[in-house]
């Protein structure tokens, strides 16, 4: 047995290496799943593993503000998605099927708000709404706009990647069959762009819900879950963290997961109905 | 789309582009021209909640610079030593994928991804209980003899630049791996029949076309590694502070946003130049 692993390992070494580095990235969601179960009421002493329990997983909104800041970074989180994901698809059709001047120009200032470091991103903001005399307003709604501003980018990329590696000849042969063009849109270029969309959702939903830098300039007295952790991490951060670390993971996993099935399943469904 | 270049006419482009266009140009370009202008305003006349006026305060700068220049070059340093860990680490493992996972390469990418849905905050803390000085890792190199009886691992710059390398991986690998992904098979198959050693392999084949994921990765390593401050403030100690720290407190805590603003300036500026260069040198100019 043992033989036989070590020939494997010889025969793939840079897929065993690959493999370390993979378990390497994995470390410390590990160390979160195992802190959920971690009873840290006998010690002061948080960062370390006392005795197990079930109580964190059965209280989770036990810590004073925690669920409260939670709900605010899933309504941020999904009004962000919803604006980034409808502005930032518009754009991509936009720059893939249009050619229309200032179209370089567009080009440059989407790919600047992903070159820009975010305390940068986040002062600026900052600055413009002190400038603007709402220095005093900071809360949910600047946080909002903020979090809106840097998902557009990563919304057109993700969106314009799908869109530009779409066969056209799909959208011939349909108008061939004398669909109109809404129909053409509505019944071929939007479902095969969908996947594109939905991707690039989820990934405007986690940069907006794991987002510190930008929305700690910008919050006020608005609380997020990133913010109520670095709150508590000058303290020490109470056990239930780990139980949303480890679920938003688990949940993340499922639907990446649940999507990949689901798409297997309707292929396979397509090719039996051929 | 042809309906609405019908309806709209010529301007069915400009109606598709327009909200992202107004929402970048309100949000991005005229905040950082704000930002200009906060870091040459006067400190003393103006305050975070009235504003502040321009008076062409370029002192700002030169204080900035002159009291910072520790943070500026320590971001640097530790970011580059990050990116280049990244860059080996993310090479690997995006080499793996994209040649010999066969058909458990989505799973893997996936894999790849998925770390990121714990909150980055949540699983940063975590190196806290990893790298502690009464744990498993510093008791196992003390025994060894590798670190001394009391030598540590959390607060030191091992601990800062390990926790950079660990949270920008992902935005090393995803690059390298759509590079290496596109690469023919067939190339490293026809040098191997040319006598190419694996080795020259390598550095004749795969590495060159990959330049572009390489480009691409270190930059969006790099650029964010220098701005983070969350790292440093983490799992560091004063000493290891970095030039996002410095921002980040005359901005929250000191009020001071006309030195704030010009520090970030200037850390723009350094990163903005150091990609032009960088860029030109590679050779892929295309990219942006």
């Amino acid at each position: 047995m043992i033989t036989r692993v070590g020939s494997w390992i010889g025969k793939h070494l840079m897929l065993t290496l690959g493999i370390l580095v993979l378990l390497y990235m994995y470390i410390p969601n590990f160390i979160v799943a195992l802190m959920s179960f971690n009873d840290s009421s006998q010690s002061r002493n948080l960062y370390q593993f006392q005795s197990f329990t079930w109580d964190n997983w059965l209280n989770p909104c036990e810590p004073q503000g925690m669920c409260e800041s939670l709900r605010v970074s899933i309504s941020i989180g999904l009004l962000a998605t919803l604006v980034a994901t409808i502005i930032g698809t518009l754009a991509a059709f936009a720059l893939v099927r249009h050619r229309f001047e200032g179209r370089s120009t567009m080009n440059l200032v989407l790919f600047l708000p992903m070159a820009t470091p975010e305390i940068v991103m986040g002062s600026s903001l900052l600055a413009l709404f002190v400038a603007a005399g709402f220095g005093g307003q900071l809360g949910f709604w600047t946080v909002l706009i903020a979090h809106i501003m840097f998902c557009i980018s990563f919304v057109v990329v993700t969106v314009r990647s799908r869109l530009a590696g779409l066969d056209s000849n799909l959208e011939k042969a349909a108008s061939d069959l004398y669909a109109n063009e809404w129909q053409t849109f509505w019944r071929i270029t939007f479902p095969l762009v969908f996947p594109g969309i939905l991707s690039a959702a989820l990934l405007a939903f986690s940069l907006s819900f794991d987002d510190f830098i930008i929305t700690n300039l910008n919050s006020g007295t608005t609380v997020t879950f990133p913010m109520f952790v670095w709150g508590a991490a000058q303290r020490g951060v109470p056990m239930q963290v780990n139980v949303i670390g480890t679920l938003m993971f688990l949940l993340a996993l499922g639907i990446v997961i649940g999507g990949e099935l689901l798409s297997r399943r309707r292929a396979r469904g397509k090719a039996a109905a051929l | 789309m042809e309906s609405l270049q019908r309806v709209f006419g010529k301007n069915a482009a400009y109606i598709l582009i327009g909200p992202a266009a107004i929402w970048l140009a309100v949000f991005f370009l005229f905040p950082m021209l704000s930002l200009l202008t906060t870091s040459l305003s006067d400190p003393a006349t103006g305050s975070p909640i009235n504003g502040y006026t321009l008076t062409w305060r370029i002192a700002n700068y030169t204080e900035a610079l002159g009291e910072y220049w520790p943070y500026m070059m320590r971001s640097l340093l530790y970011a580059g030593i990050a990116t280049l860990m990244c860059l080996v680490l993310g090479y690997v493992l995006a080499y793996a994928i994209a040649f010999k996972a066969g058909r458990w390469k989505t799973v893997m990418l996936v894999l790849v991804i998925a770390p990121f849905f714990t909150s980055f905050l949540v699983r940063t803390l975590s190196w806290k209980l990893i790298l502690a000085d009464n744990g498993f890792i510093v008791n196992t190199l003390q025994t060894l003899h590798i670190l001394g009886e009391d030598g540590r691992l959390l607060a030191t710059p091992f601990a800062v630049i390990m926790g950079l390398t660990y949270n920008f991986l992902p935005f090393m690998i995803l690059p390298l791996y759509t590079s290496l992904e596109k690469i023919d098979p067939r190339l490293n198959e026809a040098a191997a029949d040319l006598y190419a050693s694996p080795f020259q392999r390598f550095a004749k084949v795969i590495w060159p076309l990959s330049l572009p994921g390489v480009v691409g990765g270190t930059l969006l390593t790099f650029i964010p590694a220098t701005g983070d401050y969350i790292n440093a403030s983490l799992l560091g100690s004063p000493n290891t502070q970095m030039v996002g720290n410095k921002i980040q407190q005359l901005f929250t805590t000191a009020g001071d946003y006309p030195h704030a603003s010009a520090l970030s300036v200037i850390l723009m500026a350094i990163i903005v130049g150091m990609v032009l260069v960088y860029v030109r040198r590679a050779g892929t100019e295309e990219l942006l």
